[in-house]
């Protein structure tokens, strides 16, 4: 290993991206970029539904009902329309997420004490925002319900019980379920998937293509100076990235930052060498931009977006499925993420997480290193 | 192959020129047999190989988005030219390459012969006893060629072994010694004038007569002539024996109604060594099953 030819590679590679523009453009601005977009971008707070009404009663209690639902935050009535066809209208183009109708005899029912029925008519096509209308607008309905009966006993001069039971809840680490807090840490694993596979694999696979790693292999520089050598910038930069990716996320969307910065480095400075050693062995056995540049994206950017728990909940995946992030980097990366920005574990209890990561990163550095030889075919 | 001397490797497209080179060089694996270069087995110490060669592939391959300089830099930090030798080893490949003030030109903007000049800087900035050059001249304008043919005669004068190969004849002449390849085959090996001398199986005549064509084709079916080709405005015929074939051909033309200007032996240029090597090699293969 000679210090001088793997700075000369490291140096010249440094100057190729610094002269690039596409490169860099994607080392400068992908961080933010990505951070923004998904800051922005991807909310899962279910907030402000469109609902519209169907009113038959039209009296003051029914109105009453109405401004229970119009004071929650996860409902909006946008319109009151005239009629049924109207309403399910409404639901077929999507005006509408959920369809409310009142029955004609809904205060004549609650004046004489009998039970009385609304309808919610809900948009099942997204199960998820389903769920959510359904159990809110259930909790909104009682809510009403338990003032109506209170007033009912109170006009008959009766005693009012209070309630019996009720939940004290508190949510932790994420205090206000900010669903930027839960999806915003994972994003630098993204940004690591980019910078590291995606653009290894393609200065690699390029040196093959121009023809210049010929003249490369040509010099005593050794497989492992080229490798080395090729990688270093590229490490610095993904670095670098990490800490613009965590200050974006801290100090503009306010995710919480309770871990320590050194666990940070440490986990990211592995996953890096993981994904580092992805796009090297990528461009190695592709040898051509563009299947590297589709391999890198299909084997390290999609699962890091889909399968490492970044925006879905592993737990809450099939079995078959959960088996198979196990063997993603990026799962573990993502969950030592979301540790140290909102609960801030300390190192030692990260275990579970940082030892399968460090055992990728040895296993897919020795693979790399393996994997180049200095020979034309 | 001798130290210090050009040897030349001439062969047409697919002979096995750039194969040959890439396994000296320790870029391929030879299927078998074995080859040392320096002293070095290709096979076994390919690393020491590598430092004691320069090697200039046949595509341009320094880095077209670096500067000139840059690229010096890079090559002279992966032979590891140490520092106290950096400065003029960078100054002589500037001056080798005609880029002196031109250090900070993109690679990629620069004119080919300049290009392959500065490529040829690079791959001796570490003094190597031993370079190879494959192809080094295609695409480049005669003048430059010429210069580029000064510089490689200039480092063999100072010791260095270069093994060169090309497919332009006249450059050939200026090797030490060279091989001739066919098929992956050597099928002459000497200096130019023993390879004119030796390696044909006849004489060449020259003839200058109209009309051209028509005397190609006569000629063709005449006795003792093996083969006619055009060269300029002139006919190269190959004969078994000159003395002999000269008077009859001559009046062989004339009954033909062809007018003769000039017939005469001459000595065989590389390309009629090189035509007629490899036609006879072409037809002894087609005549094996």
């Amino acid at each position: 290993m000679s210090l001088t030819r793997l700075v000369a590679i490291a140096r010249k590679e440094l100057v190729q991206i610094l002269r690039d523009a596409r490169s860099l453009i994607i080392v400068v601005l992908m961080p933010a970029v990505l951070v923004l977009l998904f800051g922005y971008g991807v909310n899962l707070d279910l907030k402000g539904l469109p609902v519209y009404v169907f009113d038959r009663d039209g009296s003051q209690q029914s109105q009453d009902l109405l401004r229970h639902f119009q004071a929650s935050e996860y409902f909006h009535i946008e319109h009151v329309v005239g009629s049924y066809p109207e309403l399910t209208r409404a639901l077929d183009d999507g005006h509408a997420k959920m369809g409310i109708v009142i029955p004609w005899d809904f205060s004549q029912r609650l004046r004489d004490g009998r039970p009385v029925e609304v309808q919610a008519l809900v948009d099942g096509s997204d199960d998820n925002t389903a769920n959510v209308l359904i159990g809110y607008s259930q909790a909104v309905v009682q809510g009403y319900s338990a003032e109506v009966q209170i007033d009912w006993l109170r006009e008959r001069g009766l005693s009012i019980q209070p309630a019996a039971m009720s939940v004290e809840t508190r949510t932790w680490y994420n205090e206000d379920l900010e669903s930027s807090a839960f999806i915003i840490p994972g994003v630098l694993a993204l940004v690591m998937s980019v910078i590291g596979a995606f653009l290894t694999s393609l200065t690699i696979a390029r040196e093959w293509e121009r023809g210049t790693m010929e003249q490369l292999i040509s010099t005593p520089v050794t497989a492992m100076e080229i490798m080395l050598g090729k990688l270093a910038p590229y490490f610095v930069l993904g670095m670098f990235d990490t800490v613009i990716s965590a200050l974006i996320a801290i100090y503009w969307f306010d995710v919480p930052f309770r871990g320590s910065w050194v666990t940070l480095m440490v986990a990211s400075a592995m996953f890096l060498i993981v994904v580092l050693s992805m796009g090297f062995l990528i461009s190695v056995l592709a040898k051509s931009q563009f299947a590297a540049s589709q391999i890198a994206l299909l084997i390290t950017f999609l699962p890091a977006f889909l399968l490492s728990g970044f925006l879905f909940s592993i737990e809450q995946m099939p079995i078959a499925l959960q088996w198979i992030t196990r063997i993603l980097p990026a799962r573990y990366y993502v969950s030592v993420l979301k540790k140290i920005f909102l609960k801030g574990t300390p190192a030692h209890l990260l275990y579970a997480d940082l030892v399968p990561l460090a055992v990728f990163t040895f296993v897919l550095a020795l693979l790399a290193t393996r994997s180049f030889h200095k020979r034309l075919e | 192959m001798r130290k210090g001397e050009v040897f030349g490797f001439l062969g047409p497209n697919g002979a096995g020129k750039s194969t040959t080179i890439r396994m000296l060089c320790g870029l391929l694996k030879p299927t078998s047999g074995h080859a040392s270069v320096a002293g070095f087995d290709v096979s076994r110490e390919p690393e020491l190989v590598r430092q004691n060669i320069g090697y200039m592939s046949q595509k341009f391959s320094l880095y077209n988005d670096l500067k000139v300089i840059e690229n010096i830099r890079l090559f002279a930090g992966l032979y590891s030219v140490p520092s106290n030798q950096l400065k003029e080893r960078i100054e002589w490949a500037l001056s080798m390459a005609n880029l002196k003030g031109q250090e900070n030109l993109i690679t990629g903007t620069l004119p080919g012969g300049w290009k392959q000049r500065l490529a040829l800087g690079c791959a001796v900035l570490h003094r190597p006893p031993v370079i190879f050059l494959d192809e080094p001249t295609s695409g480049v304008d005669p003048i430059t060629r010429r210069q580029f043919w000064d510089s490689i005669q200039q480092m063999a004068e100072t010791g260095v072994t270069v093994f060169v190969t090309t497919h332009y004849m006249e450059e050939a002449e200026y090797c030490n010694r060279l091989a001739l390849i066919f098929r992956g085959k050597i099928v002459a090996l000497g200096t130019p004038s023993e390879l004119k001398r030796d390696s044909m199986k006849g004489k060449i005549l020259l003839v200058e007569c109209d009309p051209l064509g028509a005397a190609v084709e006569a000629l063709q079916s005449a006795p003792d002539v093996m083969d006619a080709a055009v060269f300029g405005n002139a006919l190269h015929l190959v004969v078994k024996d000159a003395a002999v074939a000269l008077p009859q051909l001559k009046s062989y033309l004339t009954d033909h109604n062809i007018s003769v200007t000039r017939m005469e032996e001459i000595r065989p240029s590389l390309e009629d060594v090189f035509v007629s090597l490899t036609t006879s090699r072409e037809a002894a293969e087609e005549r094996k099953p």
